[in-house]
């Protein structure tokens, strides 16, 4: 065995070990932002206080009842007010526009909204909306919200539609179908578990959003599910009592952190295992 | 059946909440946010009627309030009456408290460490950089002070906390006055900024080494140790209710053009040398009067039963006589837009 | 034998026999205008997603009007943040960004190649769906969430072991020493890049693996045939055929970095100050927005803030631009979808 081939070896043996080592790099912070997560959430979340408790002044013990609602009905608003918007576009890209260069600078355009910063989006927002009607309200959040939802259930109605089949298309037209009728009863049908996954995913994305709620909802001490004004939400508050100095606040807010990884992660599980039942 | 069952008991609750939901809104100040989120509570269970206080710093509290985003605005920094009469504004005092100096040196044990306006300019300045500078160790004699860097911590936030800071090192330094000068936000020469006087009190909790200034009820409630300050008379003093009512017992509120005092630096042995009144703001023509009536309802209660939850948390109460004079300014100044008095004064 | 099954053609002819001879069209159920106005309507929101983005550009840069008027392009290099005297200045924030997102860069870029390396070419078969989405796991997690960890556990055991062994390893050092001088604060730049890093690695690691996916196989056997190792065989012949996804990767994971807000907010200390040390706290474009925003008082500091956010989208929407055309370029020579 000459010394270059065992050199070869060597650098191979190195190297590949090095990115095993980064795997259990990778797989290292998981576990441990992970651990701690539910850790010091775990707590907070095994009390039943917190979810029928509002938020507290500093110094005092209380729960989030008004973040998880706020959260819940602004989440079902943005996802109410993106997912029919989001979903036509799709069509029109899957469907009718297809390779024209309207439908392929749409999909490049909406690529590059997906991945945007979000904190953008709540300057857009305040300043064609909140500025304009001189409050905060939970509609300028659940509108902030709803143009992240729109970028990933375009992206995700498009690639789910273009998957049906053209057979599917073809049989429908030859039994004398019009085109609306065909792709909201046949196309949609066919691929509607995937829309859903789409739909699903932006969820979970919008469930963590904190950067577009922070000028847009604002917050609320109070119970409140009055949507034109202020509305409590769970990334806000955590935000405001992570960066505090008061144990009960931090320990809620562990709590409120932990809630919101497990709801992001239970729909992204769901999500994929409803996309893999159609393989 | 079930379905229309549930959209239904969803209308109805979404429709019915309303009764339930907060009525008024306020932002501004953190300095004050402690006892108006007590005082809030209290109110609530004793009326029924929320107030949602959202503390996002004295600057924004004169933004959302010009902006008319909310009902009321909250700021340590008053404003000068030309200000006020230019964004047609009301400014009255609510609570008073004091700003300490809070350190987290493990050499030093908490109450221990003395300071005078001078040092802390110039350890905010960068100019002093260690725990063991002769300037700092001039003042301690019998302490010993580790050599640590010092790590600055200031406001990342617009504040009245830092105006009323700023304020103090600016009427005691003149280095001070022409390197940085005062105001709510300010261009620091050095330090880490902490959102909110709960953003520098995490801070500070959490780095070994530094040094900040808060709320002194940020300080109790987080047993963070703070320092004893040299006055205008040379004592030192600890911060705690009664140098705070010292230092205010010589303000003359009736002689202040539009309710424009600030509190720091003032002379009596016992005076806390950073203390200042926490001010409301509201709009002088009120576009929703009954809205206005409720933040006069909310004050009025709080003066009135509001004073041991004050002296709880170590804040100072207004004295009566200054009650009496803010309640003559919002008959003669809060008008409707039809030119009528908003304040009812409740018998 | 007598049982007449009905056969489809009888159907069939029953059918036609219904609505008339098997030569009249049938009448159309449904108006032709309807499917054009589906058709429009399904076009009008495609036209809405498409000038989201203009509409996006338009207000900020309307929004900042009054600090383009004042300033310009000096705006860019001004290091001045004085609220006090309305002097403002976007070097701080966006050297922050940049050094934030170029930190986390350097450490996510060869950790994800390592990544995918492993999950194509080491990694048991049964082994590759659990960790590709274990790795995913990581992208899924809210970045409040590691914003608050590396605050509470990260920072103090940052400052309290790693720090000082930094500054005392490498502050002595000519040059190099100018980047770990400072108290260990625990938060600050190179904290703030770390946790971003971390944040990052799913994505590039996943870019990266799929691209690494679509080299076609004959090419590499062909390289073990010819005696290459498994790391030669990635470094020499995988790598530089997929380049072209591989950099898209990377600046998809850029764009990700420069925008984040949350994770560095809570970390990055919040200092209007340049500083040449990783060591000192610092701004982000994102974080200072997010800190100053709601308190802004003076038109020209609020302009100015919206003027950063104008900055920021540009930047992100560039790279993000790019990253796409790059990944469309290898889509197009495989054929196949990214």
């Amino acid at each position: 065995m000459n010394a270059i081939y065992r050199a070869r070896k060597r650098t191979n043996l190195v190297l590949l070990t090095i990115s095993g080592f980064a795997v259990l790099f990778g797989l290292f912070w998981l576990a441990w932002i992970l651990g701690t997560l539910f850790y010091e959430g775990g707590h907070a979340l095994a009390r039943a206080t917190l979810y029928y408790q509002m938020t507290p002044p500093p110094g005092a013990d209380g729960g989030l009842a008004n973040a998880i609602a706020g959260s819940a009905l602004l989440i079902a608003v943005g996802t109410l007010l993106g997912t029919p918007i989001g979903i036509l576009a799709g069509t029109y890209l899957a469907e009718f526009g297809k390779r024209s260069w309207l439908a392929n600078a749409t999909r490049f355009l909406n690529d590059v909204l997906l991945a945007a910063p979000s904190i953008v989006i709540g300057l857009f927002v305040y300043s064609i909306y909140v500025a304009q009607v001189r409050h905060f309200s939970g509609w300028a959040g659940a509108l902030a919200l709803a143009l992240i939802v729109i970028p990933v259930v375009v992206r995700t109605t498009d690639d789910m539609l273009k998957l049906v089949p053209n057979s599917l298309r073809e049989a429908t037209a030859a039994l004398g179908c019009p085109a609306w009728k065909m792709i909201l009863f046949v196309t949609y049908r066919a691929a509607r578990t995937g829309i859903v996954t789409g739909v699903l995913l932006a969820v979970a994305r919008i469930s963590g959003e904190t950067a577009p709620l922070l000028f847009t909802a604002l917050n609320n001490q109070f119970w409140s599910v009055n949507l034109n004004a202020p509305m409590s939400n769970l990334p806000t508050v955590i935000f405001q009592f992570a960066m505090s100095p008061y144990q009960d606040w931090h320990r809620l807010a562990w709590g409120g952190a932990a809630l919101i990884t497990l709801t992001v992660l239970m729909l992204n599980i769901v999500a994929r295992s409803l996309f893999r039942r159609t393989d | 059946m079930q379905r229309r069952a549930f959209i239904a008991c969803l209308a109805a609750a979404l429709f019915a909440a309303p009764a339930l939901s907060a009525d008024i809104t306020g932002a501004g100040a953190t300095f004050p946010y402690p006892i108006y989120a007590k005082w809030a509570d209290a109110y609530r269970k004793a009326t029924g009627v929320g107030m949602n206080y959202q503390s996002i710093g004295s600057g924004g509290g004169i933004k959302q309030i010009t902006a008319r985003t909310v009902d009321f605005g909250a700021s340590d920094a008053p404003l000068k009456a030309e200000d006020l009469e230019k964004n047609g504004l009301i400014q009255f005092p609510a609570i008073m408290g004091g700003v300490v100096p809070v350190y987290n040196v493990k050499g030093i044990e908490a109450g221990r460490l003395r300071l005078s306006g001078q040092v802390l300019a110039q350890i905010y300045l960068g100019r002093i950089a260690k725990w063991s500078d002769p300037a700092i160790a001039k003042l301690n004699a019998g302490v010993k002070l580790p050599d640590q860097a010092i790590s600055v911590v200031h406001r990342s936030d617009g504040s009245g906390t830092t105006f009323l800071f700023t304020n103090y090192l600016a009427k005691v330094s003149p280095d001070w006055k022409s390197t940085v000068g005062e105001g709510t936000a300010v261009k620091w020469a050095t330090g880490v900024g902490g959102k909110g006087n709960e953003g520098v009190a995490n801070y500070v909790a959490r780095i070994d080494g530094s040094i900040g200034y808060v709320e002194y009820a940020y300080a109790k409630q987080n047993k963070l140790a703070y320092a004893q300050m040299a006055n205008k008379d040379g004592q030192f003093v600890t911060p705690d209710d009664d140098s705070f009512k010292a230092a205010a017992a010589g303000a003359d509120w009736a002689k202040a053009p539009g309710m424009y005092l600030i509190l720091t630096d003032q002379p009596g042995g016992r005076s806390w040398p950073i203390t200042g009144a926490s001010f409301i703001l509201m709009h002088q023509v009120q576009e929703k009067p009954e809205s206005a009536r409720e933040v006069l309802r909310f004050f009025d209660w709080a003066f009135a039963n509001g004073g041991g939850m004050a002296a709880e948390l170590d804040y100072v109460p207004m004295p009566d006589a200054v009650v009496r004079l803010v309640q003559s300014h919002w008959k003669a100044k809060l008008r409707d837009q039809a030119g009528k008095p908003v304040y009812l004064p409740v018998p | 034998m007598s049982a007449v099954i009905p056969l489809p053609r009888d159907l069939g002819s029953n059918d036609l026999a219904a609505s008339g001879s098997p030569h009249e069209p049938r009448r159309a159920r449904s108006p032709r205008w309807l499917d054009a106005v589906f058709e429009n309507v399904t076009r009008f929101f495609a036209v809405l997603v498409f000038s989201l983005l203009a509409a996006i550009l338009v207000t900020l840069i309307y929004g900042s009007q009054l600090t383009l008027d004042r300033w310009g392009f000096g705006f860019l290099w001004e290091s001045d943040w004085d609220p006090v005297k309305e002097n403002f200045g976007a070097l701080v924030p966006i050297y922050g960004t940049l050094m934030t997102s170029l930190i986390a860069m350097l450490i996510a870029v060869p950790v994800s190649f390592g990544i995918a390396l492993f999950l194509t070419e080491l990694s048991p078969a049964w082994l590759k769906r659990p960790l590709g989405t274990a790795i995913e796991l990581l992208a899924a997690i809210p970045s409040i969430i590691y914003g608050m960890w590396g605050l509470f556990i990260f920072a103090p055991i940052f400052q309290s072991h790693l720090q000082p062994v930094l500054i005392d390893a490498f502050g002595g050092v000519p040059g190099l020493g100018a980047l770990f001088k400072g108290p260990p604060l625990g938060i600050g730049m190179l904290t703030a890049g770390l946790i971003l890093s971390i944040m990052v690695i799913p994505f590039i690691a996943a870019v990266m693996r799929d691209v690494f996916e679509l080299a076609p196989p004959l090419l590499k056997e062909s390289a073990y045939g010819l005696g290459a190792t498994t790391w030669e065989v990635v470094w020499r012949v995988v790598l530089p055929y997929t380049k072209v996804g591989v950099v898209g990767g990377i600046m998809l994971g850029l764009g990700r970095a420069l925008g984040e807000t949350m994770a560095v907010t809570f970390v990055i200390g919040n200092a209007h100050r340049l500083s040449a040390s990783l060591m000192a706290p610092g701004n982000s474009i994102a974080s200072a927005l997010a800190n100053e925003f709601t308190e802004a008082v003076g038109d020209v500091y609020f302009s100015s803030l919206i003027e950063l956010g104008l900055i920021l989208f540009l930047i992100t929407t560039v790279v993000l631009a790019l990253s796409k055309l790059l990944l469309m370029q290898l889509a197009r020579q495989e054929g196949t979808r990214t």
